[in-house]
């Protein structure tokens, strides 16, 4: 059925790739962020030191006789041992002129009160450069002095690493356990599709009822124009059905009215012309009530061939009703139906196709059968289950025997014989829609047999 | 007999009625459930006719309440529907046989016989005549201590003639009722069964005369 449904991309596949690829999207944000955070404030607390570093050493600094003196206090580099053993750097000025520690230190211009923060490379490694300045007063002038310290980064790099490994595995972590949460969450949605799906598949092909089990409200608009579209299907398969019966009943009814009438003045006319109108009158009723019927009956199994309903039969017990009721017609001509039976044939199939599939068998073998003859009925439960047919009549036309095969097997009479065309094909249809078939035969000693292979 | 018709059709019901009347049976018409009903519980009935689809309801709820209150009154029924699926229903609920519309009337006839037959076993029109004791229903035909049993046709055609001894019927008429519409008969078919009942009825007092060109007659010999 799917097959030729064409199918966009799975539901399933959408919802775990929107789901997993939004993880990874979240994952990777959260990694940065909180690197990039932890990076911001690892980087303030050594600016924090390095500028506490500088101002006690800028306090530390004082005009003597007119010299400015820079006397470092031993707290304002010992604050500043790491366990990775980093570099300092220092540079004094005054003025702009350069007073003491590494020259080549670049340094930045600062106001009084101001300090800068920058990260330069210098002598192969980075540095975390503060400056700082102060303006001192002396008798007779006033003078800027300008402090600047640096610091290797390789605390920093290692606290930095170490967090970002951490961030790395929370993020790995944060990911893994989303994209079993999707999977889980696809599952459990698409679970209630397919529960749905199941339960469709399940019915049998009768059952038109609507669903009443809780679903989803999501899938509320689905399962209301599933359950509308079964009872209108319910509906007009009813309609269909009850037309059939009204529709058999308006046109049998004026038959049976006219057929009893002209069978009652058959009885009153002598003259042979009127007999003989009477007695064409009743044939041609009779032609039309047998079309109208087998037309009405090979509708119903068109139907129930499609929605074959297999239950337990006994073909032993089907046949011999079949028999018994048709004992009286068979009696009208002096035939003598003949049942043999294995006690008991099991079977699953549709009993009433199978009684009208034999009844039609049986009808022929009353038609053709020369009155005071014979009609034996076999039912056999092995080899194969079967019930065969034999009546005492000419036989089918030997060269028709194919050919009668195959024309109801392709369907319709198409030579226009409604009356005995239909009946072989009802048996047949009814064979084939249970995986059988019929089987036409003479009797060398002359009468045909049809046989019901099953 | 007597029987009891239940049929809303009007046209339909009498041309049952007279059809039937002519062979000598009593027939009363109900043309709904109500008059059914009013019929059943005054009279006596050898067998009902039922259809099934009625202004007032439908025949098989009749059906089941003519059997709950322990009618054991033969029912046929007569059905316009498609053979199938009404069957299951009419005989579940109680039905001796079933008739789809249109019926022929020896189809009718053959299976009120064989619904009697089943149901009450013994009957009641035994017919003595000329030394010949007449059992319809059974089909047996005894003369003296000899009994025969008659084959359908044969018994058919002897009920037929000694129902009205000393008519005359073509071979025309006989064949018609002896032989259905649609069998080819030819016109001396009808000589091979008037044969077998002369040779049955031998040794009584009942003749059957040929009349040249006009047909057949039953003589009770003194």
């Amino acid at each position: 059925m799917s097959s030729d449904l064409s199918t966009s991309v799975s539901l399933r596949n959408r919802l775990v790739l929107i789901l997993i690829g939004g993880a990874a999207i979240l994952a990777l944000l959260l990694f940065f962020a909180i690197r990039n955070y932890a990076t911001q404030v690892a980087q303030q607390g050594q600016d924090n030191i390095i500028s506490a570093s500088v101002t006690s050493i800028l306090d530390a600094a004082a005009i003597r006789d007119g010299i400015v003196e820079v006397d470092f206090p031993y707290a304002s580099f010992s604050m500043l041992s790491t366990a990775f053993d980093d570099q300092i750097f220092y540079a004094i000025y005054q003025d702009d002129i350069f007073l003491s520690g590494y020259e080549r230190l670049a340094i930045a211009r600062v106001a009084a009160r101001e300090t800068d923060f920058k990260t330069v490379d210098y002598l192969g490694s980075q540095v975390r450069v503060v400056t700082a300045s102060r303006t001192l007063i002396g008798k007779d002038k006033r003078t800027q002095v300008r402090v600047a310290l640096a610091q290797t980064q390789d605390a920093l790099s290692g606290t930095l690493t170490q967090i970002s490994r951490n961030a790395a595995v929370f993020g790995a972590s944060f990911f893994a356990l989303a994209t079993l949460l999707s999977f889980w969450a696809t599952s459990n949605t698409i679970g209630q599709l397919n529960r749905l799906t199941n339960s469709v598949t399940r019915r049998g092909p009768q059952d038109l009822s609507p669903f009443h089990k809780p679903v989803p409200s999501e899938m509320l608009p689905l399962v209301t124009s599933l359950n509308s579209l079964m009872s209108r299907l319910d509906h007009s398969l009813k309609q269909s059905e009850d037309f059939i019966a009204e529709a058999a009943h308006r046109v049998r009814t004026p038959l049976a009215t006219v057929r009893s009438y002209a069978e009652a003045t058959l009885q009153r006319v002598d003259k042979e012309e009127n007999r003989q109108a009477m007695r064409s009158m009743v044939r041609a009723i009779d032609e039309s009530s047998r079309a109208a019927g087998q037309l009405l009956d090979h509708a119903m199994i068109t139907f129930r061939a499609d929605h074959l309903e297999l239950q337990d039969v006994d073909l032993s017990a089907l046949v011999h009703d079949l028999v018994e009721r048709l004992k009286p017609i068979a009696e009208m001509k002096d035939l003598t139906l003949r049942l043999h039976s294995d006690t008991q044939v099991p079977y699953k199939g549709d009993a009433i196709l199978l009684q009208n599939a034999v009844r039609n068998l049986l009808d022929n073998a009353l038609k053709y059968s020369p009155s005071e003859g014979v009609i034996d009925i076999q039912v056999t439960a092995k080899p194969n289950i079967e019930i065969r047919v034999y009546d005492s009549g000419k036989g089918f036309p030997k060269d028709e025997l194919d050919t009668l095969a195959t024309r109801f097997k392709r369907g319709l009479n198409a030579e226009g014989t409604i009356g005995s065309g239909l009946g072989l094909t009802i048996a047949m249809d009814v064979a084939v829609a249970h995986k059988g078939m019929l089987r036409l035969s003479n009797k060398a000693e002359g009468g045909a047999c049809a046989s019901l292979l099953l | 007999m007597k029987f009891l018709l239940v049929e809303d059709n009007q046209e339909l019901a009498d041309a049952i009625s007279s059809r039937m009347r002519l062979d000598g049976h009593v027939i009363e018409h109900a043309a709904n459930l109500a008059d059914a009903k009013a019929f059943v519980d005054v009279g006596e009935y050898d067998l009902i006719l039922l259809d099934i689809m009625l202004p007032d309801g439908d025949g098989r709820d009749f059906l089941k309440a003519h059997r709950a209150s322990n009618h054991d009154t033969p029912v046929i029924v007569l059905t316009a529907r498609s053979q199938v699926s009404d069957r299951i229903g009419s005989l579940d609920l109680g039905a001796d046989d079933y008739l789809t519309k249109p019926f022929d009337h020896a189809e009718l006839e053959a299976r009120c016989r064989a619904v009697l037959r089943r149901k009450t076993g013994k009957t009641k029109t035994i017919i003595e005549l000329g030394g010949v004791v007449f059992d319809p229903l059974a089909g047996r035909l005894s003369v003296n201590t000899e009994t025969v049993n008659l084959r359908n046709r044969e018994l058919r055609l002897f009920e037929l003639l000694v129902n009205s001894p000393g008519q005359v019927f073509s071979k025309q008429k006989l064949s018609d009722r002896l032989f259905s519409y649609d069998d080819d008969v030819s016109e001396n078919a009808i000589e091979v069964y008037i044969g077998r009942l002369r040779k049955h009825l031998e040794n009584s007092r009942l003749k059957i005369v040929t009349l040249r060109g006009l047909g057949y007659r039953l003589d009770h010999v003194l």
